[in-house]
């Protein structure tokens, strides 16, 4: 899978983790909400390392530099290039 | 403590120059409902919050604001980036131009700079959740007046996303308002010390 690729798919897993996050805060009881919080904290952790494989590490002080300090490399997120297209590809 | 993940919450990918989207779109960075106030807001509110559950829901939308605040930064920027000082001054960004360049500055679609003086924290949990509910409203009514105004896809697009965000937001406070209700009714009421003109 190519980088924007991955980017979209841990960009979705990761906001869905955000969102349902939010939600256990106010229903911390909510079984079913919590047993899917779960499940996808695991595919995204799994995303997580392929994504950083490629494209270097998502947090400076988090992941190895195994191939040399990756974490400056461009493009940042705030530049067009980074970002994925929603719909359709690149 | 704040980890910064080196990705966008929802993806803004622009292509198109318009600097007069870009001088109204700056009002959500730093505009009286924009996502700085809303970040410093939730964030300054949570020290004096009460209950578990409204700590973390001010401490995780406080967060998530500052992730807005990059999102509308990145709009702001790829917008702006291929113009011209001339295509700036068409759009009425000479003023803007002269004083920040191309630059990213906290200001509100007229030009007036942040200011504080547009939030608060009463260090009272009621007063505090109540003002966080007319925030996310506030913030969503500028939203919705902003999409009036862009007639491109890829600007509304992640616009759209932070306005849906202030409706969830709004129903997260509304959550913790009534814990925060409860926790006063309950017996737990003398935690609340009487105010020096009562006592």
């Amino acid at each position: 899978m190519d980088d924007h690729a991955l980017l979209k798919k841990i960009t979705i897993l990761d906001f869905m983790l955000t969102d349902i996050g939010l939600y256990l805060n106010t229903h911390p009881n909510d079984k079913e909400a919590l047993q899917k919080y779960n499940c996808i904290v695991e595919e995204a952790q799994k995303v997580r390392c392929e994504y950083e494989k490629i494209c270097g590490p998502l947090v400076s002080f988090r992941s190895e530099g195994t191939h040399g300090w990756k974490w400056k490399n461009c493009p940042w997120p705030w530049e067009e290039e980074f970002n994925f297209k929603l719909r359709g590809d690149r | 403590m704040w980890v910064y993940e080196k990705k966008l919450e929802y993806p803004v990918k622009i292509k198109t120059c318009s600097p007069k989207l870009a001088k109204i779109i700056i009002t959500q960075y730093g505009g009286p409902d924009g996502e700085l106030g809303a970040s410093l807001r939730y964030l300054s509110q949570r020290f004096t919050m009460v209950t578990s559950e409204a700590k973390a829901v001010l401490n995780d939308i406080g967060t998530e604001e500052l992730a807005h605040l990059e999102m509308i930064g990145s709009i702001v920027t790829q917008l702006t980036r291929d113009a011209t000082p001339e295509q700036l001054r068409q759009a009425g960004l000479d003023a803007s131009y002269v004083d920040h360049g191309y630059g990213i500055y906290p200001q509100n679609a007229g030009g007036t700079p942040f200011s504080a003086e547009t939030i608060q924290s009463t260090g009272n949990p009621i007063a505090d959740l109540y003002e966080d509910m007319a925030a996310e409203q506030k913030a969503k009514a500028t939203y919705e007046y902003l999409l009036n105004l862009i007639d491109i896809p890829e600007v509304a697009d992640p616009i759209r996303f932070l306005r849906e965000r202030e409706v969830v937001h709004f129903q997260r406070f509304g959550e913790s308002l009534r814990y925060v209700q409860e926790y006063y009714d309950s017996s737990r009421q003398f935690v609340i010390p009487k105010p020096e003109y009562m006592k």
